[in-house]
């Protein structure tokens, strides 16, 4: 019994392994695909759009990802995988944005083209390239919004906040403070969440980005101000939380709930006027620009350009909300869930 | 008795009278701190207790009626809920010197199956939640067999079912969230532990309830059946409980399948908390059930703690989660001080074993 249970695990570590490998030599140009993870749908829709557009250029696609949001050794294992295999280009979602550079490094060192999707390295200039979502002004918008949709009583609001996590990663910090922005908060210092003296903020608290996370921060910051009538959530399933916690005290009704990601339950839940709206980003074409990029770089020696006046290249953000106000440019749901992820 | 001995009847009965008639007992007269070493030992949910209330003291004493109301008191019992009934899973594998790893991905994989039964295959709620409650049965039976029969550590069996559960889960699931509104509309009974009872500023959820009677229940289980007894017996020394007639893997194999079916319980409340399925909830409910059951002074060797110690060990960070953020600390200060209340929980629990040596 024992032997037999040894020897299906070795066939199981050997399969694994085969998948892992993948189909190696089957054309001369490949690429590889490293995410943060492959669960979450918004990676998951990435390499739909990285598979879709090698098919179509004649790439083969090997795709990497880590096992929990945050495991850099899993991409740094990726990155000497591509290295070893050949490959001409590697799109990256780094988990760890300043570990990461030191292989980042050794694979351009070998004469690949590095690009960064999503989440910018630390320094932005380690990768070749930067394809993302301008986090702040994803913030920008729905905070302009919730603005112009409150009108005059934006100036007595009650604002609290539903942030990512402690550390306080860039994605955080760019969308938190963004909002504020949009919503004519001065941020102080605009690297920093929380050091802003506006009697308007009345709490943050951090959600992980998930339901759990969302419904538990909503009732802490409940706790610490009942009247709470504005609320920014990292992402769309911690709205989700934050607004099973606010049916919970029947006060589903009075509060405006602004997101940020696009993704299809998050749409709905716009068109559903649970969030009033969400800043819709892009991973499919994040991907498959990723991709032409690389083809590009092979046939010609040149690496993609950038946003005037960013130090990436913006892949847009467009607002999705079925209550449009002056001033701030929106998709409705309908046209937000044709492009939707997830 | 007492006549029996003033009249003895029989000749070598009268040397009776004259011996020593209290019943047979340890000798306690020590210190103080030997006494409450004494008591601590026999009350091992006293520690957690006594934290406990002097953690809701002391955060009243700096918020005031901030913390202590009704409201907020019954927001940390619901906010402790699946952590107390996961935990509740957890006292069981751990009291037979065991422990689980993989509670919280039962939990979430058994809530997947409760929302996707519903909603990919169309089959009547009540049933699918049945399948879920199977779900968990069957995951804690494969953890069960590979303990009792495979006689694999604990540990590492869970370490490794942990993470086919989970992976399981994502790949069953495609990591697709059921929204809240479609469970209200097509399968409220989802839902059902997220219905509240409201007395006054008190809000309890079906969910609390849920997990105070299953804890007293569990309680009443493990101190007054046969059954637990054995549970304490095979946690203290399974070849001393195998030789007294209890049958040791069976009993284990009831534990890990019992564990499961709580797994799934609490993966039934956990839909009712956030009224959504969602597969990337519950990543550290194991570790926050083990937190709670040490803290509740529940021994890691097994054998020794009571239930009710978990449920006040979940409370602890309870009180100090919402406490800290409350006062507006950086939530790291929470986990800082959840690690020190374990590092002290063991170590008390090592220093009132003493009085047993």
């Amino acid at each position: 019994m024992t032997s037999g249970t040894l020897r299906g695990a070795l066939c199981a570590a050997a399969a694994v392994a085969a998948l892992g490998a993948g189909p190696a030599f089957a054309q001369d140009v490949s690429a590889c695909l490293i995410t943060k993870t492959d669960t979450n749908p918004f990676f998951v829709k990435m390499k739909e759009g990285a598979q879709a557009k090698s098919d179509e250029l004649g790439i083969t696609l090997k795709a990497y990802a880590g096992r929990i949001d945050g495991d850099n050794e899993s991409q740094v294992a990726a990155i000497e995988s591509c290295i070893a295999d050949g490959a001409k280009g590697i799109l990256l979602v780094p988990s760890d944005t300043k570990a990461i550079v030191e292989s980042v490094r050794k694979a351009r060192d070998a004469g690949i083209l590095v690009i960064a999707l999503d989440t910018p390295l630390e320094p932005i200039d380690e990768a070749d390239a930067t394809f993302a979502t301008d986090n702040f002004k994803a913030g920008e918008l729905i905070g302009a919004w919730a603005r112009a949709t409150l009108g005059d009583a934006a100036a007595d609001a009650r604002i609290g906040y539903m942030n990512l996590n402690p550390s306080q990663p860039t994605v955080d910090v760019l969308r938190n403070q963004g909002f504020m922005t949009g919503f004519g908060i001065d941020t102080v210092d605009v690297n920093i969440i929380g050091d802003e003296t506006d009697p308007r903020n009345v709490c943050h608290d951090v959600t992980n980005g998930n339901e759990q996370g969302g419904r538990a921060a909503m009732e802490n910051c409940l706790q610490k101000d009942p009247t709470i009538n504005v609320v920014y959530t990292i992402n769309e399933p911690a709205a989700a939380g934050a607004y099973a916690a606010l049916k919970s005290v029947g006060r589903e009704g009075d509060v405006t709930i602004v997101s940020v990601d696009g993704g299809c339950p998050g749409v709905k839940d716009v068109a559903a006027g649970i969030i009033g709206a969400t800043s819709q980003q892009y991973p499919l074409l994040m991907a498959s620009m990723g991709i032409e990029a690389i083809k590009k770089f092979v046939d010609t020696g040149e690496k993609p350009a950038r946003t005037e006046g960013l130090d990436f290249f913006d892949t847009g953000a467009v607002l999705v909300t079925d209550k449009p106000v002056e001033g701030v440019e929106s998709i409705d749901t309908k046209a937000g869930l044709e492009k939707c992820w997830g | 008795m007492a006549e029996a001995k003033a009249q003895p009847s029989q000749e070598f009965e009268k040397v009776l009278t004259g011996s020593a008639t209290e019943v047979a007992s340890f000798e306690h007269d020590k210190t103080f701190i030997e006494r409450l070493q004494h008591m601590l030992h026999s009350n091992p949910a006293l520690v957690p207790l006594i934290v406990l209330v002097l953690s809701i003291l002391a955060f009243s004493a700096i918020l005031g009626a901030k913390f202590l109301n009704t409201f907020t008191l019954t927001l940390i019992l619901q906010q402790v809920a699946i952590t107390g009934i996961v935990g509740a899973a957890q006292t069981l594998v751990i009291l037979t010197a065991g422990i689980d790893l993989s509670v919280g991905a039962i939990m979430v994989l058994s809530s997947v199956v409760m929302g996707q039964f519903t909603f990919r295959y169309g089959l009547p709620a009540p049933v699918a939640v049945l399948c879920g409650f199977a779900c968990g049965a069957v995951c804690g039976y494969i953890n069960g067999w590979l303990v009792a029969r495979m006689k694999l550590p604990p540990f590492i069996v869970t370490l490794g079912t942990w993470q086919v559960f989970l992976a399981t889960n994502f790949l069953y699931s495609a990591n697709e969230t059921i929204r809240s509104q479609d469970i209200e509309q097509q399968a409220p009974i989802l839902q059902f532990f997220g219905a509240s009872i409201r007395v006054g500023g008190a809000v309890l959820t079906y969910g609390v309830i849920a997990m105070i009677l299953l804890v007293l229940a569990l309680w009443y289980i493990l101190n007054h059946t046969a059954w637990g007894r054995h549970v304490y017996a095979i946690g203290d020394d399974p070849d001393a409980a195998e030789l007294s007639g209890v049958q040791v893997n069976r009993m284990l194999l009831q534990v890990y399948v019992i564990s499961g079916l709580i797994c799934a319980l609490a993966g039934w409340v956990l839909i009712g908390r956030l009224g959504s399925v969602s597969p990337t909830s519950g990543q550290f409910a194991n570790i926050e059930s083990i937190t709670a059951v040490v803290i509740g002074g529940i021994s890691l060797f097994g054998g020794r703690g009571s239930i009710l110690g978990m449920i006040f060990g979940a409370l602890i960070v309870g009180v100090f989660s919402l406490g800290l953020r409350l006062i507006g600390t950086d939530p790291q200060w929470t986990y800082l001080l959840i690690g020190v209340l374990i590092i002290a929980a063991v170590a008390i629990d090592q220093w009132i074993r003493k009085v047993a040596g």
